[in-house]
């Protein structure tokens, strides 16, 4: 009779399928019906655009990493997440050696200098876009209004954050995309779509979303009633806000970027507050008409210091009492 | 304390690499982030420094004996500031060009930690000759370095180098490398690349991160100091 080995090793035994390959293609997935509507929107150039800055992605890993002798990651998809999303970040005629160049900030000088995946200090996507936007400003906002205007090939116009400011913009309008701004964040529809997918799929956690989302809205509708706006019409103000612009693509795509938001949920709540109140001071005060990306860059400089600030409690630990350990373990 | 035992060589190569001052000795970080948008202040500002620097060393090392050591450094400002501003009265007579291009930070030499580094450090306790050789080696450092970085930035940020244009004008330059953010790329991989060389010539300067690694350990009153 043989006898069965008693096997020892230490915990975690029970391991879940979930790798970084597997998310990631989750987040591609979450992001392709946004592709889809943004070359249905602004025209095939876009798919060149996205596979411009795909390829250039993977390519700059892999070349790196094979100049530094380091382990190529090309099969764990991020590179092709930063890709995607970096092109959401561009406008529909952006040029494509500038796309380029961005992907090689994002990859090269964002991600792989500081170490690789799950040490880069910020978004390298949102980093490729800053660098981009401040050295080539005027390809950068010449947003292209959609093909939908009949007879038109193209048409230079102000994205909807600029025409909220002096009138309306139809809610629908917003919904289905069909107006001038960078490829990702036109069609809110999507996004939602995706991010809802990721969601329910447990490959982000809905809390950053829905306190920067639900943040932003509440603070410009106080701010509408603040200003002497009806209620119904505020309300449609802080809809029509959240609607246009980056808002919902940075949101649920690049304010949930795992490496640059907070571990635990009270972090991640307070990030997001610092999110919302971020963008709505930058699109009320500031020069600028759009603040998501910025207000992401300075939120992601502070997430060591929130996740500092918000530890969790150690299991068993009560309230308002100081750890046992804190007073031994200190030295 | 005189050092002996240093060959001259050593002593005037010691600022090209192991003891660049901006790469290895992270000195006179702010004019070197600040005037490196173009090769010709990058070049202007070096040079002008590597005067001062010679000459507040020579000096200091001369009267190293006759300074008492409790209010040495104003001595020692004082020195660096009238070669400071005989450099600021030369250019302005001569190259007012480079004196509107480098601004405020042409007066500003006479707080650039490497020139005072350089004082504290060597001068004031090493010979006349010696010092003459260290802020030579110095200078050059420092030149050599302020003249790449601002080749790269210039170079890619403005398509130009020393104002000529070298990538035709149609190529939009990556604006971004001639605003302080692309001086901080800049400056964070030409300090990579330092202590690759250094490593690739057989020294490992970075053993660990104790005070071992550090160039400046020798000079260092914390040294050891846990």
């Amino acid at each position: 009779m043989e006898v069965q080995k008693l096997l020892v090793t230490p915990s975690p035994h029970i391991l879940a399928k979930t790798n970084t390959r597997n998310i990631m293609v989750g987040v591609c997935i979450a992001l392709l019906p946004t592709l889809i509507a943004s070359a249905v929107i602004f025209g095939w150039y876009v798919l060149l655009l996205c596979g411009v800055t795909v390829a250039a992605c993977v390519g700059f890993e892999a070349l790196y990493c094979l100049i530094m002798k380091k382990p190529i990651p090309v099969g764990d998809f991020s590179a092709v997440v930063t890709g995607i999303i970096l092109a959401f970040n561009l406008p529909p005629a952006f040029p494509l050696w500038m796309a380029i160049i961005g992907a090689f900030i994002s990859i090269v000088i964002v991600k792989q200098l500081f170490g690789g995946l799950g040490l880069n200090f910020a978004n390298p996507a949102l980093v490729g876009r800053m660098v981009l936007q401040l050295s080539f400003t005027g390809p950068m906002i010449a947003f292209t209004y959609p093909q939908s205007v009949a007879g038109v090939d193209a048409l230079a116009s102000a994205t909807p954050l600029y025409v909220l400011q002096q009138g309306t913009v139809p809610l629908m309008d917003l919904l289905l995309g069909t107006h001038g701004g960078v490829l990702g964040e036109t069609c809110a529809i999507t996004l939602i779509v995706g991010g809802l997918f990721m969601i329910f799929t447990k490959i982000i956690s809905p809390t950053i979303p829905v306190v920067y989302i639900g943040g932003v809205f509440v603070l410009k509708f106080l701010l509408g009633i603040g200003g002497g706006t009806a209620a119904a019409v505020a309300g449609m103000d802080a809809l029509g806000s959240i609607l246009a612009g980056g808002l919902l693509l940075g949101a649920f795509f690049m304010a949930t970027d795992y490496t640059t938001s907070p571990y635990t949920r009270r972090g991640k709540i307070v990030y997001g507050i610092v999110l919302a109140i971020l963008t709505v001071a930058i699109r009320e005060w500031a020069t600028m008409l759009e603040g998501v990306s910025y207000s992401l860059l300075l939120a992601n400089l502070l997430v060591p210091y929130i996740n500092g600030l918000t530890r969790q409690r150690p299991l068993g630990v009560k309230k308002g009492k100081k750890p046992a350990a804190d007073g031994k373990g200190a030295k | 304390m005189e050092k002996k035992n240093t060959g001259l060589m050593t002593i005037l190569t010691n600022g090209l690499l192991k003891e660049n001052p901006v790469l290895r000795l992270v000195l006179g970080t702010c004019p070197t982030l600040a005037v490196t948008t173009a090769v010709f202040n990058g070049l202007g500002m070096g040079v002008a420094a590597t005067f001062v620097l010679i000459c507040s060393n020579i000096v200091i090392s001369a009267l190293r004996k006759i300074i008492p050591s409790q209010v040495r450094l104003p001595c020692f400002i004082v020195i660096i500031a009238s070669f400071v501003t005989l450099v600021h009265m030369l250019i302005r007579a001569y190259v007012p060009a480079l004196n509107s291009a480098l601004g405020v930070y042409l007066p500003l030499i006479t707080v650039n930690c490497i020139i005072l580094g350089r004082a504290e450090m060597f001068a004031s306790k090493n010979g006349v000759a010696a010092s003459a050789l260290d802020g030579l080696g110095m200078g050059i450092g420092f030149t050599i370095t302020l003249v790449l970085m601002s080749a790269v930035r210039e170079l890619v940020g403005a398509g130009t180098f020393l104002g000529i244009q070298i990538i035709p004008a149609s190529v939009a330059p990556v604006g971004v490398m001639v605003l302080p953010p692309g001086g901080f790329f800049v400056f964070g991989i030409f300090m990579a690349l330092a202590i690759f060389l250094e490593r690739k010539m057989g020294k490992d300067p970075t053993p660990d991160a104790a005070c071992g690694a550090c160039p400046s350990a020798e000079f260092c009153p914390a040294k050891g100091v846990e």
